[in-house]
């Protein structure tokens, strides 16, 4: 309680009651160890040989760090009877991130920019419906979902996986991409109109170039989720191209005899990387797509 | 707007009015295909077979509400309910709470704030199954956390909450919270750094203390945000699924079971098509409720621009 001395953030410069700064940064500082332990941990076992970690000092650091569980996690741990590592499930989700962002946001970028500029009779309606389908619990939309992909014969393949993120990835798309266009002056639509640009000059002319920062976020947040999805690509990818996630939660759950604690984790990491690393270099953008989610137009 | 445009164009080539109409009919086509194909069309199929015999194939022998009946009266649905509700409500109040304090202490004006950001929210970046994994590894009872406190020489120290069905819910709470609150504190930061700075010069002359200021007039402003993750908290809380099968598998016994992984196996493992969407339906049902409202009055009826 004793930062009530504190000031806010746009008043004059603080009066520094060292008591209450004090209190402030082991507040924040006791925080940040709470997250960081889980990383911690997860990193430092995964450096450890089984025989150091069955000595059962989680925290302790390693004494001989090696990347042998970080190997054998990539090229030879056991999913099933398969014992191919996680590699297998790194390369299928890069195949099925990288077209199912790309399709995902060039249609959420059309929808965004039909919606916001060429209004049609009923087209609120449909962005109602699409907006409702991104409050949707998966579970009422994907047992027709299975039976039409069957119909069509996609169950089961990459080209259905890829639809499946398409499908549920439109209506955050379309929703970030309307409201960034919505805020775009009129007038420049109206200038090119004038100018007689049709809907696709329009389009690719003018919105396109000036979208980019709207994309950045729209890569970020679909990368990151598509990636980190488990559910979908349990259910639809199919046996020849589970994603990571779901690979590597079989890595972890199968078990013949011992469990490898180092390997398990030293997976974890690897399954985690991407997204990491995308949020750690997108700084601020990520925060953006964050928000973008429930920000109305 | 469209009708100002649309005269414009009419006046100098009537022809090409109607070719941009119909291109712009095309672009929205995926759209309306999703729109009313999956969440129209799709939903109403899976409440329909909610009201029919359904084994591992759809079938149209109808049985009216029979399934909702034998679903009300299968502990694991109730139980799945009653866990959701339990760990709903404390999942959104813990991530209100600390995601508030978070961004409070942050906006002292800090030093390493961007630090302390990123250390916050950086969980939010990896996947609910990465996070149940970690903190399963970590709840382990006889090489994880427990077992590092008995060592120090607090043996009755106890910290396995995975093998214990009381408090099973709990373990995945602490990894749902350690997931998720970095979002909140990123949404207030947003929403702190948007209050008039003005305020806290009225509040420092009137001599109200900083958290007085902060718990009854910065807080009330900031109904917005509190709603908005509020919202985005509570999608997460309905669809958690991964998390649980990383995590637990849904026990010991059904202590962590939930509504999402109920519906899942019951269309896939068991069988039970027609049970499964009885509990889909059940899902959809709030949504519906609270959500639909919403959209409309947000977004459907008002026409202007």
């Amino acid at each position: 309680m004793e930062q009530i001395q504190l000031t806010g953030p746009h008043g004059p410069k603080p009066k520094k009651t060292t008591v209450s700064r004090l209190g402030v940064y082991l507040f924040l500082f006791s925080a940040a160890v709470f997250f960081c332990i889980p990383l911690y941990v997860m990193l430092i076992t995964s450096l450890k040989g089984m025989p150091e970690i069955r000595l059962g000092e989680l925290f302790a650091l390693p004494g001989d760090p090696s990347f042998a569980a970080w190997v054998k996690a990539w090229g030879e741990a056991c999913s099933g009877v398969e014992c191919n590592g996680i590699q297998t499930g790194f390369w299928n989700s890069v195949k099925i991130t990288i077209p199912s962002v790309a399709i995902s946001i060039i249609l959420g970028s059309i929808n965004g920019y039909a919606l916001s500029f060429w209004r049609f009779k009923g087209s609120n309606v449909l962005f109602g419906l699409l907006l409702f389908g991104a409050f949707v619990p998966f579970q009422v939309v994907i047992f027709p979902l299975i039976i039409f992909l069957r119909e069509v014969g996609l169950y089961g393949s990459l080209t259905g996986i890829i639809l499946i993120h398409t499908i549920f990835g439109m209506p955050i798309m379309t929703l970030l991409f309307r409201n960034y266009f919505s805020s775009l002056p009129d007038e420049l639509f109206k200038a090119a109109r004038v100018d007689g640009a049709n809907f696709w000059q329009i389009f690719f002319q003018i919105m396109m170039p000036l979208s980019i920062p709207v994309t950045v976020v729209a890569v970020i947040l679909q990368t990151t989720g598509i990636w980190n999805d488990y559910l979908l690509g349990l259910i639809f990818a199919g046996r020849e191209n589970l994603p990571m996630t779901v690979q590597l939660n079989n890595i972890v759950a199968t078990t013949f005899g011992v469990r490898e604690y180092n390997v398990n984790m030293a997976a974890t990491i690897l399954t985690a990387l991407v997204p990491l690393a995308i949020y750690l270099l997108s700084g601020k953008y990520f925060v953006r797509g964050i928000a973008a989610g429930a920000v109305k137009g | 707007m469209e009708e100002t445009t649309a005269t414009s164009i009419k006046v100098s080539t009537p022809r090409r009015t109607k070719r941009i109409q119909i291109s712009s009919l095309l672009a929205s086509a995926p759209m309306a295909i999703v729109a009313i194909g999956v969440f129209v069309v799709c939903v109403g199929y899976s409440v329909m077979l909610s009201f029919t015999k359904s084994r591992l194939f759809p079938n149209f022998n109808w049985v009216g509400l029979d399934q909702y009946e034998r679903l009300w009266g299968t502990s694991r649905w109730v139980v799945s309910v009653e866990n959701l509700f339990l760990y709903g409500i404390l999942f959104i109040a813990f991530c209100l709470v600390s995601g508030f304090f978070m961004a409070v202490f942050l906006d002292q004006k800090v030093r390493f704030e961007s630090g302390f950001r990123t250390l916050f929210l950086y969980p939010y970046a990896m996947s609910l199954v990465v996070t149940g994994l970690v903190w399963q590894w970590m709840m382990e009872p006889s090489l994880g956390v427990q077992n590092v406190i008995q060592r120090m020489g607090w043996e009755s120290f106890e910290f396995a909450p995975l093998v214990d069905p009381q408090y099973a819910l709990y373990g995945v709470l602490i990894a749902a919270v350690w997931q998720s609150s970095g979002l909140v504190m990123a949404l207030m930061l947003a929403g702190l750094r948007g209050i008039d700075g003005e305020i806290w010069k009225a509040a420092r002359v009137d001599g109200i203390p900083t958290w007085r200021t902060y718990l009854f007039i910065v807080l009330p402003m900031m109904r917005p945000v509190m709603i908005t993750s509020v919202v985005l908290l509570a999608v997460g809380v309905v669809r958690v699924y991964d998390l649980i099968v990383a995590q637990t598998g849904g026990g010991p016994g059904m202590s962590t079971e939930m509504p999402a992984k109920f519906v899942i196996d019951h269309i896939t493992a068991r069988g039970n098509v027609g049970l499964g969407m009885a509990a889909a339906t059940m899902m959809l049902l709030p949504v519906l409720l609270v959500i639909g409202p919403w959209i409309y009055r947000e977004y459907v009826r008002p026409t202007k621009h």
